[in-house]
């Protein structure tokens, strides 16, 4: 795999050393030349001085022959524009950019730049998934398939508690996918029965997580009526 | 028409005052609250005075386009000093707010020439100056 990445800061160069040690053929491109020298005396050749947001700077690269595109400058708009013209001028297949500023996540998703990571979200992720204050966690949104992977807590005395997998009132649309009980997760069947204190994981239609909840909020709390 | 310009830099403020003189409405949005200055230079009354808007705001924040305008704007320029930030905004302009004209300037050639392509108006000063300044140095 041919591997181009944009920016050698810490994550920029640790990727290209990573990678490398794979066995992955990588080109690394720094516009800064002091920082360039530094990299140069470990990477040699694998790491180019340049601006990559300059189409011949990509092209010097060889951008028409890279597999994946990786933009980790510290630069929104550069990181989407190097990512942009990556997929869309020169048909690069793969392309991984970085989000600094999180605002910025909705610039990304608009000019088609996916997957974009920030930092700064995955780590929100983390502190919430160890603090739920709220009924449930997002673990994870799948972009292109519009769903998204929840985890809740089974709740005493709520709806799901003590009731087959297969017999939850939940939405159409939604679906549980593990349990985790004591430690130990696995994949439920139909009949699987989920019992309190399990924490489940589902996927589904985002938009369906205020349906859900309830379900597993302790003593039916939050439910209005049944239908 | 009204009119939304980001950068009051030399392009931005210059294309800003002349919009206003020919009677459209003119608002400009820069992150220095100094560049306003420009606006007021070399003009009788000040830039609000004479009809025109301003926000301090990053172009970035949707916030702040919205503050100063965009939802409203019949033409949209971006002439900050930074192209990657100018093609950016101008996509934004393009597909988020559906502005009807997008005008970017964008100084490097190549990049220029090939958003011109994705439906994006350019201008490029950097190609004026190279075709006027070959012109000059290579005249019989």
């Amino acid at each position: 795999m041919y591997v181009i990445i944009a920016g050698a800061g810490k994550v920029g160069w640790n990727l290209a050393r990573e990678l490398i040690g794979r066995d992955q053929e990588v080109t690394l491109i720094e516009s800064d030349h002091a920082r360039y020298r530094v990299v140069e005396e470990e990477l040699e050749h694998a790491v180019q001085y340049g601006d990559a947001t300059e189409l011949w700077i990509l092209e010097r690269a060889g951008i028409q022959r890279a597999d994946l595109v990786i933009a980790v400058t510290g630069d929104d708009e550069d990181n989407i524009l190097i990512c942009q013209v990556a997929k869309e001028k020169y048909g690069v297949q793969r392309i991984v950019a970085r989000v600094n500023n999180p605002r910025n996540l909705q610039h990304f998703r608009l000019l088609g730049v996916q997957p974009a990571v920030s930092a700064t979200d995955l780590i929100l992720r983390l502190i919430e998934h160890e603090v739920p204050e709220y009924g449930l966690v997002q673990l994870l949104a799948l972009e292109e398939e519009h769903l998204e992977i929840i985890e809740v807590e089974v709740g005493e005395g709520s709806q799901a508690a003590g009731v087959r997998v297969q017999d939850v009132p939940l939405p159409e649309g939604s679906l549980i996918i593990s349990v985790l009980r004591e430690g130990t997760g696995f994949v439920p069947k139909g009949d699987s029965v989920i019992q309190p204190g399990d924490q489940v994981l589902l996927i589904l239609d985002p938009g369906l997580e205020s349906q859900i909840t309830p379900r597993f909020a302790p003593n039916g709390a939050g439910v209005a009526s049944e239908a | 028409m009204m009119i939304l310009i980001v950068g009051s830099g030399r392009v931005g403020s210059a294309v800003a005052k002349r919009a206003l003189d020919a009677g459209h409405d003119v608002s400009v949005l820069d992150s220095d609250p100094l560049s306003h200055e420009r606006l007021d230079k070399d003009q009788t009354t000040t830039w609000e005075d004479a009809g025109g808007r301003f926000t301090v705001g990053t172009a970035l924040e949707v916030d702040a386009l919205i503050e100063a305008g965009i939802e409203e704007a019949d033409v949209f320029l971006a002439a900050t000093s930074g192209d990657n930030t100018n093609l950016v905004i101008a996509q934004i302009a393009q597909r988020r707010f559906n502005v009807p004209r997008v005008v970017v300037r964008v100084a490097d050639p190549a990049r220029a020439a090939w958003y011109g392509e994705q439906g994006l108006i350019t201008v490029c000063p950097t190609q004026v100056a190279i075709d006027q300044a070959s012109e000059v140095v290579l005249a019989a």
